[in-house]
C-alpha cells in the first residue's frame, strides 16, 4: 500500500493511503481530542470534537472522517479550534440534562473528561433543561436519554460488532433521540441480544448497567476492539 | 398600634431563615414566627429517577449531614429490594452514623452554639463566633474543631470523602473498612474522649450561671419521638419508634418507622415552606413532637454504653419529675449522644466484621413502596419512595428532623420574645437570645454552612400599613 506523507503541527508524517488524519496523528503521537470516535468501528463524524485546520481549505474538517493526502499540512492545536473545540463541548452540556455530581458517570466520563481538559471552565449558553425519559424497561440495562449526546457509538457496535441493530436515531435536530428497534421500549424489543455492546461503548451516562450508584460506571472498552480484532484479522489478543 | 419585628436572616444556623416578632398596641409580644424561607424541591425532580441514584441524589440536600440523608435513601433502596443486607454492611452503615452523629453535634456545640453561652450574650457580634472563640480560647476552639474532624475521619475512611459520599447503596455498601483505616480512627480515640470531657465540665458550669436560659429557651410540655430498641436503648439506625409525652410516659411504643405515615400526619402553613409534622392520634398542633438529641434521651431508657450511662442518669434528673422539656438542654443531650458515639466507635472498631467483603445484596424491584428511617444528628430522617416496575421514582416524600421540630421552634421563638422583648427597644443581645431559641435546634435548613456570624442581620419594625418605624442593622 502506498504511504502518504503529510505535515501535522509543523511536522512531517507518513500515514497509509486510505488512513484518516486522527489515524495518521495517532500514529505519530499527536493527539487530537474525540469524543464519537470509537476503535474497533467506523467513524460518522457526529461530535466536530476532532476539528482540524487544513492548509488552503478554508472550512475546518473532521479529522475522524477525512482521509490523509499527500502534502497535506494539518494543524490539530490553534487559538481557533480551541475555541471551537470548548464551545462544541458547552453546547452539548447545555442541550441536555448533564449533573455531573450525581451521575453513574461521574469521574469515569469522556465528556467530563474532555471538559476539563479543553478548559471549559462554565457554559455560557442558557441551558435548556429539556424534559427527557429513562427507559428502565430492559432487565439490565438503562437508558437516560437526559445524558445522551447521540455520539451513536451504541448504534455503530450495535450494527457493526454484534449484528443485532437494535439501536437506531430516530427524529432531527433538537428532537434527535437513540431508539430500540421501531421506538418501543428497551425491555419489549425483538432484536436485543443482552450482550451489552452498547453500555460498554457510551461515552456519558446515558447507557447503564441497572442499579449503578453515582460514579459506579466503568467501561471496559478493549473488549470491543479485542472483537473486531479477533474477527477481521484473526488474531486473538486480549489487552492486559 | 401593632407592630412586626423581623429578623432576617437568623446567623450561625444552617441555611436561610428569617423570625417575625408580632407586637400588639402596648407593644408586648403577641406572637412570633420562624420561617423559612428557602425552597429546594427534591421531592419534585427527583421523580422519574431510578430509585439506585438516589442515595447520591438526596445526599446533595446537605453538606453537613449528607451521610443521613445517603444511610436512609440506600435503606428505603434496601426495602424496595425487599432485602435483608449483609450484616457486616448494617454494622459498616451504622459506624458512619456515628461519624455523622460526632462531627455535625461538635459544629453544633463548638462552631455554632458555644460562642454564645460561653462568651457571653452581651459580646458583640462581631467576636461572638468561632473565631472570637478561637481569640479567647484557642485550646477549647482547636479540642472542638478536632472532635469534629474525628467524625468527617470516620465518613472519609469509609466513604472515600468527608462531604457527599456515595458509598452506601441499596442493598448495601461500596466497600469495607481496611485494616489501615481502622487503625487510623483508633488512633483518634483518648483525644475524642478527652475532648468530650472538656464539653462536659464547660457545660456543667454554664448550667449554673444560665439557670434562667434553661426556664425559657423553649420550656413547654410537648410530645417526644425517637428510636428505640426493643429494651428501649438508645438507637441511631434500627429500631422502632417511640413517643413520650411531656411527663415522661410511653405513650406509643414500637411503632413500625416504615408505617409512620398512619401517626405522623403533615400540615403545611402559609408562612414557610417546611411543612409541620404532628402526631396524628392527637391532631394539629396538639400533636406536636420534637425529635433530635433532647428527644431521643427522653425516650430511651439507657445509652447501651457505661459512659453514656452515667451521664444519662444526671441528665434525666433535670427533668423530674417528667421528660426533660427545655430546648435549651438539646445543647446537653448532644453532648451525652458525642460520647456515647465515642464509645460505640470504639467498640465497632474491635468488630472483624467490618473488614468482610460480603457487602452488597442483589435484587430486583420487589415492592414498588419502600420507606427507609434513620437517626440523623437533628433527629428522624424518613425517605418514602414509590417506584414503578422499572425502579423509576413515581414519588418523593422526605420528612426531615428540622420539619419535625418546626412547631416546637415557633413555640421557642415566642417564649423568648416574650420575656425579652417590650416595645421598640430591642437591645442586640436581645436579639440573639431569640436567635438562639432557633440554634438549639441545630436545624439545617439547606446544605449550605453560614457557620460564621458575620451576615447582615436586619431587623425591622412594621406598621400594620407597612411602613417601617424603626430599621436595626447589625453589619
Amino acid at each position: 500500500m502506498a504511504a502518504k506523507t503529510l505535515i501535522i503541527n509543523g511536522k512531517h508524517v507518513s500515514a497509509e493511503e486510505n488512513a484518516t488524519i486522527l489515524e495518521a496523528a495517532t500514529e505519530a503521537g499527536i493527539s487530537i481530542p474525540t469524543l464519537c470516535h470509537l476503535d474497533g468501528v467506523y467513524d460518522a463524524g457526529a461530535c466536530r470534537l476532532c476539528l482540524v485546520e487544513v492548509a488552503g481549505i478554508s472550512k475546518l474538517l473532521p479529522a475522524c472522517t477525512t482521509k490523509v493526502a499527500e502534502g497535506m499540512d494539518v494543524s490539530t492545536d490553534t487559538e481557533r479550534l480551541r475555541k471551537y473545540r470548548r464551545m462544541t463541548l458547552e453546547l452539548l452540556f447545555a442541550e441536555r440534562n448533564h449533573v455531573c455530581a450525581v451521575c453513574v458517570s461521574n469521574n469515569h466520563c469522556e465528556l467530563q473528561t474532555l471538559a476539563y481538559s479543553q478548559g471549559m471552565e462554565h457554559v455560557r449558553f442558557e441551558y435548556r433543561f429539556p424534559k427527557w425519559e429513562v427507559d428502565n424497561t430492559h432487565a439490565l440495562f438503562g437508558m437516560d436519554h437526559n445524558r445522551c449526546i447521540l455520539c451513536t457509538r451504541c448504534v455503530r457496535v450495535c450494527w457493526h460488532i454484534e449484528g443485532a441493530g437494535t439501536k437506531n436515531e430516530s427524529g432531527r435536530g433538537a428532537k434527535e433521540r437513540i431508539i430500540t428497534d421501531l421506538n418501543q421500549p428497551w425491555g419489549a424489543s425483538d432484536t436485543c441480544t443482552n450482550c451489552g455492546k452498547c453500555v460498554m461503548a457510551c461515552p456519558t451516562g446515558a447507557l447503564f448497567y441497572k442499579g449503578s450508584t453515582v460514579s459506579e460506571m466503568e467501561r471496559d472498552r478493549s473488549k470491543l476492539e479485542f472483537i473486531v480484532t479477533a474477527r477481521e484479522k484473526k488474531q486473538w489478543i486480549a489487552s492486559e | 398600634m401593632p407592630k412586626r419585628i423581623i429578623i432576617d436572616p437568623v446567623t450561625r444556623i444552617e441555611g436561610h431563615a428569617k423570625i417575625s416578632i408580632f407586637l400588639d398596641d402596648e407593644g408586648n409580644v403577641s406572637d412570633a414566627e420562624f420561617h423559612v424561607v428557602e425552597f429546594r424541591g427534591f421531592e419534585k425532580f427527583c421523580e422519574d429517577r431510578p430509585y439506585a441514584e438516589m442515595p447520591g441524589i438526596t445526599a446533595r440536600i446537605c453538606g453537613i449531614c449528607p451521610v443521613s440523608h445517603l444511610l436512609a435513601s440506600a435503606k428505603a433502596g434496601d426495602a424496595i429490594m425487599a432485602v435483608n443486607i449483609p450484616p457486616a454492611a448494617d454494622k459498616l452503615r451504622r459506624l458512619m452514623n456515628l461519624g455523622q452523629i460526632i462531627q455535625s453535634h461538635a459544629l453544633s456545640f463548638f462552631h455554632l452554639s458555644a460562642p454564645d453561652f460561653l462568651m457571653g450574650w452581651n459580646t458583640p457580634p462581631a467576636k461572638r463566633n468561632v473565631f472570637g472563640l478561637i481569640a479567647s480560647n484557642a485550646d477549647l476552639a482547636r479540642a472542638g474543631i478536632r472532635l469534629r474532624q474525628f467524625g468527617q475521619e470516620i465518613i472519609e475512611t469509609l466513604g472515600g470523602k468527608k462531604i457527599h459520599p456515595s458509598w452506601a447503596v441499596p442493598g448495601g455498601v461500596r466497600s469495607p473498612l481496611t485494616e489501615a483505616g481502622r487503625e487510623k480512627l483508633r488512633a483518634w480515640l483518648p483525644e475524642a474522649y478527652a475532648t468530650s470531657k472538656i464539653a462536659f465540665d464547660l457545660f456543667k458550669k454554664t448550667l449554673d450561671t444560665h439557670k434562667k436560659e434553661v426556664q425559657i429557651f423553649g420550656n413547654f410540655p410537648s410530645l417526644f419521638m425517637g428510636l428505640v430498641e426493643p429494651d428501649g436503648t438508645w438507637e441511631h439506625h434500627g429500631g422502632k419508634l417511640r413517643f413520650v409525652d411531656s411527663s415522661g410516659s410511653t405513650i406509643a411504643d414500637q411503632l413500625d418507622p416504615q408505617k409512620y405515615y398512619e401517626y405522623i400526619g403533615e400540615a403545611v402553613q402559609p408562612s414557610s415552606y417546611l411543612k409541620s409534622p404532628y402526631y396524628t392520634p392527637l391532631g394539629f398542633p396538639d400533636g406536636m413532637y420534637r425529635v433530635g438529641p433532647l428527644a431521643r434521651l427522653n425516650v430511651a431508657e439507657q445509652m447501651g454504653t457505661p459512659k453514656a450511662d452515667a451521664e444519662l442518669k444526671k441528665f434525666k434528673k433535670l427533668g423530674l419529675p417528667g421528660a426533660v422539656t427545655s430546648s435549651f438542654l438539646y445543647h446537653h443531650a448532644r453532648l451525652i449522644e458525642i460520647l456515647a458515639s465515642i464509645e460505640r466507635v470504639e467498640i465497632s472498631l474491635d468488630d472483624p466484621d467490618l473488614l468482610s467483603n460480603d457487602l452488597r445484596a442483589d435484587a430486583g424491584i420487589n415492592s414498588l413502596r419502600g420507606v427507609g428511617v434513620s437517626e440523623a444528628p437533628r433527629g428522624t430522617l424518613f425517605h418514602d419512595y414509590t417506584v414503578d416496575r422499572d425502579g423509576l421514582l413515581r414519588k418523593v416524600n422526605l420528612i426531615v428532623a428540622t420539619g419535625q421540630n418546626n412547631l416546637a421552634m415557633n413555640r421557642t421563638v415566642a417564649q423568648i420574645a416574650r420575656h425579652y422583648v417590650r416595645g421598640n427597644d430591642i437591645p442586640e443581645p436581645m436579639l440573639n437570645r431569640i436567635e438562639h431559641g432557633i440554634r438549639c435546634y441545630d436545624p439545617c435548613l439547606s446544605c449550605s454552612t453560614h457557620a460564621v456570624g458575620q451576615m447582615a442581620l436586619v431587623v425591622r419594625l412594621i406598621a400594620p400599613d407597612g411602613a417601617i418605624v424603626r430599621q436595626i442593622s447589625r453589619i
